[in-house]
């Protein structure tokens, strides 16, 4: 867990009074809404369809126990009882009232929680792997960096009114698990040749109407520059980043209209002024920040205790939990343990003031007090004992975070959608419920492999439609909600959008559809070990298109 | 050329002025008394682009209760009103999903 001081308790405090003075005066009258919007969206406060929404943030998605408890007791004492993890290591709480938020607020912020730009034309909460820290492919632990970026970027003046949004992802594993390519800058730390430690630089990446994936414009970066390189990409798009046109605002459209190389040269000549000043980073401040990350005293454990494998023979159930939920840890005698927050038939990412508060206890006492939030919408308890396994499985069973379908077809990552969301077209969580029912069989889901769907319900594409194995885009056509279908997209390290495959569908038909993807999938693989996504990439849409289309 | 702002009002068939009440953001509609209601059979119907014009800017002047005013389509069936699409129908009745826990408003 990362340390706060008494400079992040202070801000924190000055910022929730600042709040409650200024809806004090919006409900007063004497703010107008045109002057108060931009005051609740800089603290991550949007209206929805039937409420006030609150984004709070979770830094690199890491979240100690007494945090998820204090979201529980906001969401019942402010909101419906639950609240919603998002796709940008977020939780959103969907019924919350204006009058409540100061008091909402100060509450979080006493845990150290706030929704500090999760709203707004800033730099966004940094995500990074949800396994940071414990994963066994990665280099070293990409939350320091996270952290050096967040306070250095945290109320920024230069960069509080950029042309739009701006969203940044490191990660340090071979396998990218922070889907670094749809991120308006992404940091892929790695070692070169000559066995030094620093980051490749992308920028441009994004979904939503026009989709990109980030371009590569430094391939090595000493770790000492990031807060300069960075600085210099910001400056460079607050330059000259769109404010004309807000479909054309974000830096993936600079970056594709000047052309990635001139981008490139453009930071570069601004980069090289800066970066032997104050931003610099001294190898001092980088330890003092990575001393802030406390790690558990782990125990000397073997792998594979012996109660683990009994348990495994003697449960079923246990076991299939053990083969999809549990990952190798980087420590001996450890397990990285993913809680699904898709039950069959639930809103996906969805998790009540009661779970919440289960899973901190469980966090507690087997995981030394930690959570980690991924962007697939799911949870993760970072550091539990292999030996603990079987009484981890029974606990987190009790509270219907246990499905066994992590990275299946029913895993399925959406947006609020229309039964939410102001910007929506369409309804979102009804249609993955539905998929998800139609694949309740596990042995079925296990049958199909890893197999992502992305649902969004507008071109926004919260629910990274474009980068699903399967994706699925809502769209409104004369009043009836209609989606199309893409395949072939993917958010890793071979990261790729997905090809649309013909005229979209009614509600009604999506599940079908999606059914028929996987019908012709079996079909067509060429041994039961080859991944949807690899059966797209060798026989390309039209295999599947004809089958969805032949009978429509 | 005309501004955006002086733009005219189209509307195709009967419809209410509604908005989101500013204390907890609650879904309302505009009464004929100039209140605001979370009543939809309570709320004024218009017909004609220049009746909801004027109630529009009725309600749009009253910033304090209420905010992101526009005019939306209903179906007018006797004495009861509905909305005349989706996204009216999930303001109006919530969520078309079951929540995971509900409580009152």
């Amino acid at each position: 867990m990362y340390l706060y001081d008494d400079f992040d308790r202070t801000l924190l405090a000055e910022r929730v009074a600042e709040f409650r003075g200024q809806v004090a005066r919006r409900l007063s009258g004497e703010l107008n809404e045109d002057e108060f919007k931009s005051l609740r969206l800089m603290n991550g406060i949007y209206l929805q369809l039937h409420a006030y929404m609150l984004r709070i943030a979770i830094p690199y998605g890491t979240l100690a126990s007494d945090q998820m408890r204090k979201l529980a007791y906001v969401a019942r004492r402010y909101d419906r009882g639950y609240g919603h993890f998002t796709t940008r290591q977020n939780i959103q709480f969907n019924w919350i009232k204006l009058k409540d938020l100061p008091d909402a607020m100060a509450d979080l912020a006493a845990s150290r929680l706030h929704g500090m730009q999760t709203s707004g034309n800033c730099v966004r909460n940094i995500t990074t792997d949800q396994w940071a820290g414990v994963a066994s492919d990665e280099i070293e632990d990409p939350r320091v960096w996270a952290e050096l970026l967040r306070q250095h970027l945290t109320l920024h003046p230069e960069f509080s009114f950029l042309p739009r949004k701006f969203k940044i992802a490191v990660s340090a594993a071979a396998h990218d698990r922070a889907a670094l390519a749809i991120h308006d800058l992404s940091l892929r730390l790695y070692r070169n040749g000559a066995g030094e430690s620093g980051f490749e630089v992308g920028v441009g990446g994004g979904l939503g109407r026009t989709p990109f994936l980030t371009k590569i414009i430094k391939p090595f970066l000493p770790k000492r520059d990031v807060l300069s390189y960075v600085e210099a990409v910001l400056r460079l798009y607050n330059q000259y980043g769109r404010r004309d046109n807000i479909y054309k605002a974000r830096i993936k459209i600079l970056v594709h209209e000047l052309g990635a190389e001139k981008f490139g040269k453009e930071v570069e000549a601004e980069w090289q002024s800066i970066k032997d000043g104050a931003l610099a980073l001294d190898p001092a401040v980088i330890a003092e920040i990575a001393a802030r990350f406390r790690y558990p005293d782990y125990e000397r454990l073997e792998d594979g205790p012996a109660n683990l494998t009994a348990a495994r023979k003697a449960d079923a159930r246990f076991a299939t939990w053990l083969n999809n939920c549990v990952s190798n840890h980087r420590v001996p005698g450890y397990a990285i343990v993913t809680l699904s927050l898709k039950p069959v038939g639930k809103p996906p990412g969805d998790c009540t003031a009661d779970q919440m508060d289960a899973i901190a206890e469980i966090a507690d006492r087997f995981s030394f007090g930690e959570i980690r939030v991924g962007h697939e919408q799911n949870l993760v308890l970072p550091h539990v004992a292999q030996r603990d396994l079987p009484e981890v499985f029974a606990a987190l069973d009790a509270v219907d975070v246990a499905t066994p379908n992590v990275g299946l077809v029913s895993d399925i990552i959406a947006c609020p959608g229309l039964d939410y969301c102001s910007l929506a077209n369409a309804r979102a969580i009804p249609v993955a419920q539905e998929i998800s029912k139609r694949f309740q069989d596990l042995e079925v889901a296990r049958g199909l492999g890893r197999l992502h769907i992305n649902i969004s319900g507008c071109i926004n594409a919260c629910g990274h439609h474009h980068v699903g194995h399967i994706g699925i885009l809502g769209v409104e056509k004369n009043g009836e909600e209609f989606y199309q279908i893409t395949v072939g997209g993917r958010a890793d390290e071979q990261a790729q959008l997905g090809t649309l495959i013909g005229p979209a569908v009614p509600y009604e038909d999506v599940a079908d559809v999606v059914e028929d993807i996987a019908e012709a999938y079996l079909a067509l693989r060429q041994q039961p070990d080859e991944l949807f996504i690899d059966t797209i990439k060798r026989l390309g849409v039209e295999p599947f298109k004809e089958r969805v289309y032949a009978t429509r | 050329m005309t501004s955006p702002l002086q733009q005219k009002l189209k509307i195709t068939g009967p419809s209410v002025v509604t908005a989101n009440r500013l204390a907890d953001g609650a879904v309302v509609y505009r009464t004929a008394e100039g209140t605001w209601t979370s009543d939809l059979d309570s709320a004024a119907v218009v017909s004609t682009a220049e009746a909801a014009t004027a109630l529009l800017a009725a309600a749009k002047a009253d910033g304090v209760r209420a905010v992101d005013v526009y005019v939306a389509p209903v179906k007018v069936d006797g004495q009861r009103v509905l909305p005349a699409n989706l996204r009216e129908a999930i303001r109006l009745r919530g969520p078309t999903i079951d929540l995971p826990i509900t409580f009152g408003i």
